[in-house]
């Protein structure tokens, strides 16, 4: 029996909409009905806009009758992360200094979004500005997880996951900076990838840390993600980090790209802390790589264990230097009663920021400060070169890396206070993001307590292709993706 | 005691663009408030920089033309400071991997006389970056309006070496330095416009004392006059201040060029900390071999180098030099009238260019490229005189005509007779035995011995031969006619 | 490497435009100093004749031409405006 509309995959749907069987105005009502009855509870949503959404599926409708459907996103319901900007729209980034603001610009994947015919309507719950990896750094509330209320989605993408593992979207886009789209995914039960470092265009980003941060799908089905990744991928002029690559027929590539792959399994990453029932399906996922073929191998990223310093010394100092324009004064929460300028950076900025954001400006305003930047960012960029050293070693004897997403499943809700025990959340996907490579989180199986369970492959610069084929492989074997949670 | 002033300059030149240097938003002036911005220049979430070709080119260029080394790599840093002006609260900036490095501004200290030619130095300079400018902040009395349509226009900052010592060098600097950007075509530095600021770190120490004594910045020096009653009021301050048993402050300053005052600027600002780190927005830039091999052959010659060639090979005063040189259209200007008129006129058409031409785009407020008088027309007036065609006062009156229609000196002299009358030998030998028999104090001096005194004779016979007589037959005629009387 | 006992947090809120209370200042002294702590641990890599890297990728020359093009009309500039007059950005008076 065929899921519920809303549970169905962009490629399913398509088939349909092209078939007649069902309208993009019917489809986004649906999802609208979905959203309006469950997001009271998951709060994957920061808000939508439901009268433009109509519109755009009507528009949709109106292509598709004259023959002019643009291609598999036409009509499809998706939504991004409230750090990226779509015109008219508000855009938050789930902090209270943004929390009037309305971006008068498309961001250039919202911009290839809608060129692509999809109806890009809701804005997605995060952690304020990206910074955590549960979404309950958001000023406007936690999300919740959809397998389990109580619990975290992980974040920062949390709002993107939860919202397609619940059904109130196709698929989302989220960003990733650290393990923002994966660790979600794995934790929401949902396709997660993070493109190589330049693929997707960071313009209209809300930036976290810049040379970090990357734009990417979160999807039902590895499918799908191929055909969002399509979509948005490819060089952008007006950011000057976009790579200037061909872009592959994604989709394509699914079928294209086969077997039998050398994986490399990195050592340092099943050490202790590992979930035991995470660490079971992980096994389970290389023994069915085996089964199919593949050579599998141990190699060791020896920097490993400098990944998380490298990368809050990184990441937080490029955040405290991106964050210095919310001040008040052009947009964004103004303090009042300020006495004079100066007071009324300190008060809007004190007022308008969480208390995650604010302890990563302090440390990142500290590691750059004077007298500490050799010591700290630019000793970090070197062990930075280390570590994506590691990585380009080892893709000299394996085509890809295997690995779980986060160390374990979904926590609750406020569980974890101690900000050094959450950063520890992404210890396995911070190396990629400080190497610039493409990974992807997939649904690999689910812990006796019924909660979602990631496998992470990393793939090589630019190879999204074949890292999309290997994860096609897994998925077409296993059936994880086709299980909903009951909301 | 005798102190000696040493001098560095921190100059800020606005490159010439079409649009700003991150982002592709028109780069201008005198348009209305916040109508040059986009989501770079306001600095909204999400927006990214993408370095301009064009801003690049002219810091090379600039590079290329002071003697400058170019860095084979740079890189762009961000400068943090709070200020509204500021969008991102960080200024895109070079700081330790400049654009330029080293290079010298020629300069020309003024002569013992107007037309005498002063000394010449190499002031050295210390470096050159690009960076990106800030808005402007419009002081209400209860609040400040900001402007941005000037921030992100690109900006060189130019360094100095501390290697000036008068008001008058700091003076020459600037003069030479904003000649040099107009003529690579790099910045019109209009200071009025702020297309060229200019702060200035002075201190000054006892004569023969190797140490640089206390600093301190002078800023806002917005013109170049400004620039020299500043540094100057500023030393003489120091001066005083050390003869009183006094010791200067480092401290920076604020020059009011309407009261010849500078003011200290205590602010209350904490002591800066810039966390200056390589923007992970921008890529570096690479310099190669080729890029500077184009860009060499856009540079044009530099007035000092263009006023030593016009002496050397036109064989001109500094007096024509020394106002030809400094507006590059008037130096081509006359290159191609010099070139039209042919050899050996080069003098004449210069006169022409520097009394006639300059005089009357004056007068209507002209440019050089703006006049109707073309080289070739003041080529061919310096050849009509030459053949004593036309007469000299005759070809005053026809270069004003060509001036106001921009018709050829042949047309204007035929249309209103100025042609000078073939001579007629016998009717000036009358008029000029007519001239000295009414004027016989000048005879007898004459005589004397004084030669001048033969001049007093000529105005009669111009006068008589209504200016149509070539002064060359009038001379020679009336020495014939002195030496037998 | 530097000791995470350096942290002047008075010294860092100022550079950052922060004003924290002191119960803020406190739990972040506290934080931070066991973040930095872990940091520590980067002193002992050995990164001689080790180039840092800025970027993902070494990519050099990325630019555009200088061709100009329509920015954002001056209502669209200001609609975030949390104050405006006469079409620009007002602010509390800014002494200099
Ligand atoms: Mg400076
Ligand atoms: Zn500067």
């Amino acid at each position: 029996m065929a899921a519920e509309l809303f549970f169905q995959t962009i490629a399913e749907l398509g088939a349909l909409l092209d078939s007649r069987k069902l309208s993009s105005a019917e489809l986004t009502r649906a999802v609208i009905a979905r959203t309006k009855a469950v997001d009271g509870r998951v709060h994957a949503f920061n808000s939508f806009d439901e009268a433009g959404a109509l519109a755009s599926a009507a528009a949709s409708d109106a292509r598709r009758a004259a023959g002019q459907a643009r291609g598999p996103l036409d009509g499809i319901p998706v939504g991004l992360k409230d750090v990226i900007a779509a015109a008219g729209q508000p855009l938050t980034a789930s902090s209270k200094i943004l929390a009037n603001y309305v971006s008068p610009y498309d961001a250039t994947v919202t911009a290839r979004l809608k060129g692509a015919g999809a109806v890009v309507w809701g804005r997605l719950n995060c952690d304020e500005f990206a910074m955590g990896s549960s979404t309950e750094n958001s000023a406007f509330g936690p999300a919740s997880n959809p397998w389990d209320l109580a619990r975290v989605p992980g974040g920062s993408s949390g709002g993107s996951a939860a919202a397609v593992a619940g059904g109130e979207l196709i698929a989302a886009l989220g960003s990733d900076t650290g393990g923002s789209i994966r660790q979600p995914a794995a934790l929401c039960g949902v396709v997660g990838l993070k493109p190589t470092y330049g693929l997707v265009s960071r313009y209209g980003l809300v930036a976290f840390a810049s040379s970090l941060d990357q734009i990417g799908p979160l999807a039902r089905t590895v499918e799908d993600a191929a055909l969002v990744l399509g979509a948005i991928a490819g060089h952008d002029p007006l950011d000057s980090t976009s790579f200037q690559a061909d872009i592959p027929d994604y989709h394509a590539g699914l079928k294209q790209k086969k077997g039998p792959w050398r994986i490399g399994i990195p050592k340092e990453y099943f050490g202790t802390g590992l979930d035991p029932a995470v660490g079971a399906a992980v096994e389970a996922a290389i023994a069915f790589y085996r089964s199919q073929g593949c050579e599998i191998k141990e190699v060791s990223l020896p920097h490993t264990q400098y990944c998380l310093d490298t990368y809050y010394i990184i990441a937080t100092a490029e955040a405290s230097s991106n964050l210095a324009r919310f001040d008040g004064i052009r947009y964004g929460h103004r303090a009042s009663g300020a006495k004079d300028v100066v007071d009324l950076y300190f008060q809007s900025r004190a007022e308008g920021f969480g208390p995650e954001v604010k302890r990563r400006i302090i440390l990142g305003t500290y590691v750059l400060s004077s007298g500490y930047y050799d010591a700290y960012y630019l000793r970090a960029q070197k062990v930075r070169t280390l570590i994506r050293q590691d990585f380009l070693s080892a893709y000299r004897e394996v085509d890809a890396l295997l690995t779980p997403t986060s160390p374990t499943p979904a926590f609750k809700l406020g569980e974890k206070f101690d900000p050094l025990a959450l950063y520890l959340c992404d210890i396995y996907t911070i190396g990629v993001n400080l190497a610039g490579l493409p990974a992807l989180s997939l649904p690999c199986g689910f812990t006796p307590a019924g909660l979602p369970i990631g496998l992470q492959l990393i793939g090589q610069p630019f190879r999204e292709s074949e890292l999309l084929a290997m994860a096609h492989t897994y998925e077409q074997a296993h059936d994880w993706h086709r299980r909903h949670p009951a909301l | 005691m005798n102190y000696e002033a040493v001098i560095g300059l921190e100059v800020h030149v606005q490159v010439r663009t079409n649009s700003k240097i991150f982002t592709r938003v028109a780069a201008g002036y005198g348009h209305a408030e916040n109508t040059l911005t986009d989501p770079v220049i306001l600095a909204l979430p999400g927006a990214l920089p993408v370095m301009n070709k064009a801003a690049l080119d002219a810091i090379i260029k600039a590079g290329l033309l002071l003697g400058c080394e170019i860095a084979p790599v740079c890189k762009w840093d961000r400068k943090h400071y709070f200020y509204p002006d500021s969008p991102k609260n960080y200024q895109i900036s070079q700081y330790d991997q400049p654009m330029c490095r080293g290079g010298a501004v020629e300069i020309e200290l003024p002569g013992p006389a107007r037309n005498v030619m002063g000394e010449h130095k190499k002031i050295p300079l210390t470096r050159i970056h690009l960076e990106e400018d800030v808005g402007k902040l419009n002081h209400g009395a209860a609040e400040s309006l900001v402007d941005y349509n000037r921030a992100g226009t690109p900006l060189m900052e130019i360094v100095s070496e501390p290697a000036m010592h008068t008001a008058e060098e700091a003076f020459a600097f600037l003069t030479s330095l904003r000649a040099t950007m107009v003529y690579g075509g790099i910045s019109d530095c209009d200071m009025e416009k702020g297309q060229l600021r200019c702060d200035a770190n002075i201190s000054v120490r006892p004569t023969g004392q190797t140490t640089l004594g206390t600093k301190v910045e002078l800023k806002n020096l917005n013109s170049i006059s400004f620039v020299r009653d500043g540094i100057a009021h500023e030393i003489k301050r120091q001066i005083a201040l050390l003869e009183r048993g006094g010791t200067v402050e480092q401290e920076t300053r604020d020059y009011d060029g309407q009261t010849g005052l500078s003011q200290s600027l205590r602010s209350k600002e904490m002591a800066h900390d810039y966390r200056y780190f390589p923007d992970p927005d921008l890529m570096p830039v690479k310099v190669d071999e080729a890029w500077k091999a184009r860009l060499r052959a856009e540079c044009p010659e530099l007035p000092f180098e263009k006023q030593r060639r016009f002496a050397a090979s036109h064989q001109l005063p500094y007096t024509l030099t020394s106002v030809l040189v400094w507006d590059k259209a008037l130096a081509d200007y006359f290159e191609e009238a010099a070139s039209l008129a042919g050899p050996g006129r080069a003098q004449a058409v210069g006169n022409w260019i520097v009394n006639d031409l300059l005089r009357e785009l004056g007068g209507a407020k002209l440019e050089v490229g703006q006049a109707k008088v073309r080289p070739a027309h003041v080529a061919a007036l310096v050849q009509l005189v030459e053949a004593g065609t036309v007469l000299a006062n005759a070809a005053k009156e026809i270069f004003i005509e060509m001036f106001a229609t921009g018709e050829t000196p042949e047309a204007i002299a035929g249309r209103r007779g100025l042609n000078a009358a073939p001579a007629d030998a016998g009717e000036l030998e009358l008029w000029c035995r007519d001239a000295i028999a009414a004027n016989a104090k000048a005879l007898a001096e004459f005589k004397a011995g004084k030669d001048s005194a033969i001049n007093a004779f000529k105005g009669p016979v111009m006068k008589a031969a209504k200016g149509k007589a070539d002064p060359k037959l009038v001379d020679s005629t009336l020495r014939r006619l002195l030496a037998a009387s | 490497m530097s000791s995470a006992r350096d942290l002047d947090i008075d010294h860092v809120a100022k550079l950052a435009r922060l004003a924290l209370t002191p119960e803020e200042k406190a739990k972040f002294s506290q934080q931070l100093g066991e973040v930095l702590s872990h940091i520590e641990q980067l002193g002992k890599v050995d990164v001689s004749g080790i180039e840092p890297t800025a970027h993902a990728f070494p990519v050099v020359n990325v630019w555009a031409d200088d061709v100009a093009r329509p920015g954002l009309p001056v209502e669209a500039a200001l609609q975030n405006a949390p104050a405006q007059r006469h079409h620009m950005i007002a602010v509390p008076k800014v002494v200099e």
